[in-house]
């Protein structure tokens, strides 16, 4: 046999899991979410979800060749930010305000960072935060889903020629002739009209003509799948949700009219996909379980507050991005407490008393002797 | 802390669940043939390196002590094959530096049976001669730290001891000796046990087995009810604890049997415990009575295309070359590793012996190498799986970043890096592939030095 022998350190066996394959099952449980958000808008959703996430492919090969960055597009996570960044656009976004955002969320979300895994904040919620401020109004124009024609006919603002104006899309909804026309998301219906809306569609988005993105229940599901397999923190939705729910159900307890139920809270918007997918982005977010949690409370409570108390309808982005620039602080102050450092090592479990029965019942009854009550003999 | 593991009723937090990989679980104990030279390195344990006693050219009888311990902290060697000493010269080691070794040559003709070897009654011994009679056999912990056994069950004075506990878990994949050992030597387990119980002054000792072995519970519960018929002098107990790596840790099989963590910087005798490994104790109740030296041990050499892998009774200072060419290794053998594939140490060259320490060989071809080759290492992603994994609650991903900043001291005093005891869990979940435990071995070299100097 050959002598020629390696030698490598400890552990040589390795997990299988690699930074591919998680972000590659994370695009893979994206891709029902994308279906149905295609299913609901048509070819002007397809669109958009293309090329939003070639302009972030394009911008991160960019990016890498350039040098001095680490990972590339076959880490699959700039295809995460691409799609999460589609879907949390109106589906008749311009396409070509939408390749401006993939590219402000790779460069300006994740390269100038140093790229993978050095980002402080959520690339897609980057972009997306730039194109709310660039184009406040595109971004708040949404069109009502399940259109008649969707497969056929782009949205027309969709197409609009970059930097110009997108076309107004209300002659062309009325077009298509349906009976209750929602132009607006049920969250600035709800803030701006007083209108609930029904909480199976919300929970489904299929029936009537919300301008809703993908079902909550769907993407609760793939959530579920992710962390059954643990390619996600389940604390982090959970903390998420939980304290979403709990403010705005102490809140609609104060005040119904002025607050939604927190059915409402939990099922509208981008807080489903934001607790789900955004929040949980690995490099934004703590690696503390303790941290965990309190990040995703934090995220939940803004989430609330934005959405009751600015003038914006929906709060989720800000409540992420800010959580982002919180999360090496909470990381900070929830480090674990290694093992036998604890304030006190109380027995959880005991499968064997600590000490053998018979000891403790001597120890028990032992009589100690009285300091000085025995003299040692001195010889004298 | 993960709820499953709860359910599951695994009661030491995080820890990892790598494949078992046990090919040689059901292969019974084979012995390996004598090698035409073995080479005993002087320091094959924790502490001092004995005195050379034999010269060059000496005529040795398997079982004779090879050289004595002078100091507390030292075991003596014997011979392990009937021979002669062809040199004492520095020859290479496990462990990377070539260190002083007797080179014996094996006489061909040899019955190798331990001549040397004078039977003694112990049943009337008292603690004090049997920690003596332990000192002679050379025995160290078998099961991979090679810290000599007779100080860690001399009991310190101001301390007292009242649980032995047995570790027989074997967490580490591939690693079969301790189990074929507690299947098949049993009754020596208990012989074993009886006398650290008598050394330690223990009442009670449990022998703790991760309860993927059990027909090595089994064969323990049937020698322990042998045992009861005899004497009812000591209470012992085997427990199944949870398979998971590393249970086998001290601290860890601590938690599992009886529901406490052992404060940092503390050892077992601070709750009244002194632990030892299945392999030694098993060791020392055959060897005791017959009056031996510790000559052999019990080495799982397997892996990936071993032609006969197996759990074999390996002379020590046998060469690893010799042993592979007896198993019949793969021609494009790549990485052979002394131990078991989470804490084990890959051979240098192959003309390293068999010490006292060696559980295991483990030989992996260039195509089981491969996949872990062409893994590309990214940044930390932060995914927090090292710190779901890190038996011993630290933030590894933390503790990572500041290595590769060279802030060696801020991963000691505000991480708790001395905590740290290379089980690998960090970095066999990486999914960056970032070497986390090669980085906070040298931040402790670093931190040791710096302490030093």
């Amino acid at each position: 046999m050959s002598a020629r022998i390696e030698l490598r350190t400890a552990p040589h066996v390795k997990s299988p899991r690699t930074v591919e394959t998680i972000m590659r099952t994370v695009v893979l449980s994206l891709l029902p979410i994308c279906l149905f958000f295609i299913y609901q808008y048509g070819i002007s959703a397809a669109a958009s979800i293309l090329v939003v996430t070639g302009a972030c492919l394009v911008a991160e090969r960019a990016s890498t060749r350039a040098g001095g960055q680490s990972g590339d597009i076959g880490d699959w996570s700039a295809t995460i930010t691409g799609l999460l960044l589609a879907l949390s656009l109106p589906p008749g976004f311009p396409l070509w305000m939408g390749a401006i955002a993939g590219l402000v969320a790779i460069f300006l979300g994740k390269s100038i960072f140093g790229g993978l895994g050095r980002n402080v904040f959520n690339p897609a919620l980057v972009g997306r935060a730039f194109v709310q401020a660039a184009f406040p109004t595109a971004i708040a124009s949404y069109t009502p889903s399940f259109l008649p024609g969707r497969f056929g006919e782009f949205i027309p603002s969709s197409l609009a020629l970059p930097f110009m104006q997108p076309p107004a899309t209300d002659a062309w909804v009325k077009a298509m002739q349906i009976d209750a026309i929602a132009s607006a998301t049920p969250l600035s219906q709800f803030k701006f009209e007083g209108v609930v809306a029904g909480f199976d569609q919300l929970l489904t988005s299929l029936g009537g003509h919300l301008a809703v993105g993908p079902s909550p229940l769907l993407i609760l599901a793939c959530g579920l799948f992710l962390a059954y397999r643990r390619y996600l923190d389940w604390r982090i939705p959970v903390a998420v949700l939980g304290s979403a729910v709990v403010l705005g159900w102490a809140l609609h307890a104060f005040d119904p009219v002025r607050f939604a139920d927190p059915g409402f809270v939990l099922l509208s918007g981008g807080l489903m996909l934001g607790a789900i997918y955004m929040a949980t982005d690995m490099a934004t977010s703590p690696v503390t379980p303790k941290g965990a949690l309190l990040y995703g409370a934090l995220i939940g409570v803004l989430t609330v507050v934005i959405r009751d108390f600015s003038g914006l309808p929906e709060g989720v982005m800000y409540a992420i991005l800010i959580a982002n620039a919180a999360a090496p602080l909470i990381e900070r102050v929830t480090q674990p407490t290694p093992f036998g450092r604890g304030p006190s090592s109380k027995v959880r479990r005991a499968t064997y008393p600590l000490t053998p029965s018979y000891i403790s019942r001597e120890e028990h009854h032992a009589v100690v002797p009285e300091k000085g009550s025995f003299k040692p003999k001195v010889n004298q | 802390m993960k709820i499953s593991s709860y359910i599951r009723g695994e009661v030491f937090e995080r820890g990892i669940h790598p494949p078992a990989q046990k090919l040689t679980a059901d292969l019974p104990i084979r012995r390996l043939p004598f090698p035409p030279q073995v080479v005993v390195p002087v320091s094959q344990h924790i502490g001092k390196p004995p005195r050379v006693v034999v010269r060059v050219g000496q005529e040795v009888v398997r079982g004779q002590p090879l050289a004595l311990a002078e100091d507390w902290l030292s075991v003596p060697h014997h011979a392990p094959v009937t021979g002669v000493v062809e040199a004492i010269e520095l020859r290479p080691s496990a462990r990377g530096p070539w260190t002083q070794s007797i080179v014996i040559r094996t006489h061909p003709g040899a019955s190798q049976e331990d001549l040397w070897a004078q039977p003694r009654d112990l049943s009337t011994a008292s603690g004090q001669e049997i920690l003596q009679a332990i000192w002679d056999t050379g025995m160290v912990g078998l099961g991979g730290a090679a810290f000599p056994t007779h100080a860690k069950l001399s009991v310190p004075k101001q301390a007292k001891a009242h649980t032995l506990v047995v570790n027989g878990c074997e967490c580490e994949p591939y690693l079969t000796c301790d189990h074929r050992l507690m299947v098949e030597h049993a009754d020596d387990l208990i012989a074993g046990i009886h006398y650290g119980l008598r050394a330690t002054g223990a009442v009670r000792a449990i022998i703790g087995v991760e309860n993927n072995k059990p027909e090595a519970i089994k064969a323990i519960q049937a020698a322990i009810d042998r045992d009861k018929l005899l004497s009812s002098e000591h209470e012992i107990h085997v427990e199944a604890v949870p398979t998971k790596y590393p249970q086998g840790s001290e601290k860890m099989l601590l938690m599992a049997l009886f529901g406490v963590e052992i404060a940092a910087g503390a050892l077992p005798i601070s709750l009244g415990m002194v632990v030892n490994n299945v392999g030694t104790l098993a060791a020392l109740g055959r060897l005791l009575p017959r009056g031996q030296g510790l000559t052999e041990r019990v080495v799982t050499v397997t892996g990936p295309g071993v032609a006969r892998p197996g759990d074999y009774r390996v002379p020590i200072g046998t060469p690893l070359q010799f042993i592979l060419d007896t198993v019949g290794a793969p021609a494009e053998s790549r990485e052979v590793i002394l131990g078991g594939p989470m804490m084990g140490q890959a051979a240098p060259s192959l003309d390293v012996p068999v010490t006292k320490g060696v559980s295991g060989v483990l030989v992996f071809r260039g195509e089981d190498l491969a996949s872990r080759q062409k893994r590309s290492t990214y940044p930390c992603i932060k995914c927090g799986e090292c710190v779901e994994s890190c038996p011993m609650g630290l933030n590894p991903s933390q503790l990572g970043m500041l290595a590769a900043k060279r802030e060696y001291e801020t991963m000691g005093e505000q991480y708790f890096l001395g905590d740290c005891f290379e089980c690998g869990c960090c970095t066999y979940v990486c999914p960056s592939n970032i070497p986390l435990v090669q980085q906070f071995r040298v931040a402790k070299q670093v931190l040791r030095e710096r302490a030093a100097s």
